[in-house]
């Protein structure tokens, strides 16, 4: 994602490997992805603890004024669309999705933002555009995985064992590995779909970039806006909306 | 097995595979007819009932998610095919380098 050194020998979308580890034999790479949601997640654990400083102060009899309000609107905003999305259970959950909301959408919208990658092997420091991390199957399929175990968990805390084995010979018995391949392609198909959209918005505005290095800054603020905030913006809003209607659908 | 014959059998997998990734992408038709019907009834519910806007377009963008599925399994295998070759590994596995 090197849009700032632009050449059109040098298209590179791919996902760049900053270190290998091996611990216990298996060998993990600490790649750009996990780079740069690692520093997402940074932003947003110190603008959580900044804000929850600024807001302990503030009279809640007062009338709400500044970062406040908005605050007051965002968090309402997203109650209510869980609320909305999964029935009054939804309250319970709200947390748990506003923050997913939250992570999705700035990891979507990262491909419009500056930030440095480091490469220790060639001691190097590239200053570029972020590669969306939700441009990598490994963390989109780590999120859904987290939606098909919370899925499955809820399913067999509000039936129970019998009730939750009993769901799946639902209607009759001879379904019942047609119901199992259903509950497995849930998680594929949500983390493809997030992971597709993202990656082919990442590829397209590359070879844009590496193709037309002239016109690239007049129209890529069109393609930007459509690619990383109109698709980045809808694709987590139903990433998160999914989730919410698999895991309410398997506690009723 | 000479050089020259891998080369070939390289350039033929490839070529093959670039050929593949296009046809891959005419699953594209199916989200773009799915889409397109979902946003002509969408269109149509607000039309006659303007009240409910936010609850349809919901409900549309819900579908259009759902429907372009598809499409991306197919965008999926075309990137796969180009950009991670499985093939070409495969076949340099099978005659030995």
């Amino acid at each position: 994602m090197n849009y700032l050194l632009l050449s059109s020998e040098e298209v590179d979308f791919n996902i760049h490997v900053i270190k290998t580890m091996r611990i216990f034999g298996l060998e993990f790479r600490f790649t750009d992805s996990l780079w740069y949601a690692c520093w997402i997640a940074a932003f947003l654990i110190i603008a959580a603890v900044i804000l929850n400083r600024k807001l302990r102060r503030v009279d809640p009899m007062a009338k709400p004024k500044g970062i406040q309000n908005l605050l007051e609107y965002a968090v309402s905003a997203l109650d209510n669309f869980a609320v909305g999305t999964m029935g009054p259970v939804g309250h319970k959950f709200s947390a748990f999705y506003g923050s997913m909301f939250l992570y999705i959408l700035l990891c979507n919208l990262s491909g419009l933002f500056v930030w440095f990658r480091i490469s220790p092997a060639e001691s190097k420091v590239w200053i570029e555009f972020m590669r969306p991390p939700t441009a990598d199957l490994a963390v989109t399929l780590s999120l859904a995985l987290i939606t098909f175990f919370m899925t499955q968990g809820f399913g067999l805390k509000a039936k129970g064992l019998k009730g939750w084995l009993k769901g799946f010979t639902e209607p009759v018995t001879l379904l019942t590995p047609i119901n199992l391949i259903g509950e497995v392609a849930n998680p594929i198909s949500l983390s493809f779909r997030l992971m597709g959209n993202v990656l082919a918005g990442t590829i397209i505005m590359a070879l844009y970039y590496g193709m037309l290095p002239m016109l690239a800054y007049i129209i890529s603020p069109a393609l930007h806006f459509y690619f990383d905030v109109f698709a980045g913006v809808l694709q987590s809003f139903i990433f998160v909306m999914l989730s919410m209607i698999y895991v309410s659908g398997a506690m009723e | 097995m000479s050089n020259y014959s891998m080369e070939q059998g390289s350039a033929l997998i490839l070529a093959c595979s670039a050929i593949g990734a296009g046809l891959a992408m005419i699953a594209g038709i199916g989200p773009g007819i799915g889409q397109g019907f979902a946003a002509g009834k969408g269109a149509e519910a607000v039309g006659r009932q303007p009240g409910a806007q936010s609850d349809i377009v919901r409900t549309m963008l819900m579908g259009c998610a759902v429907a372009e599925t598809t499409g991306i399994y197919g965008l999926f295998i075309a990137i796969m095919l180009i950009f991670a070759n499985p093939l070409i590994s495969r076949y340099l596995r099978i005659i030995g380098q």
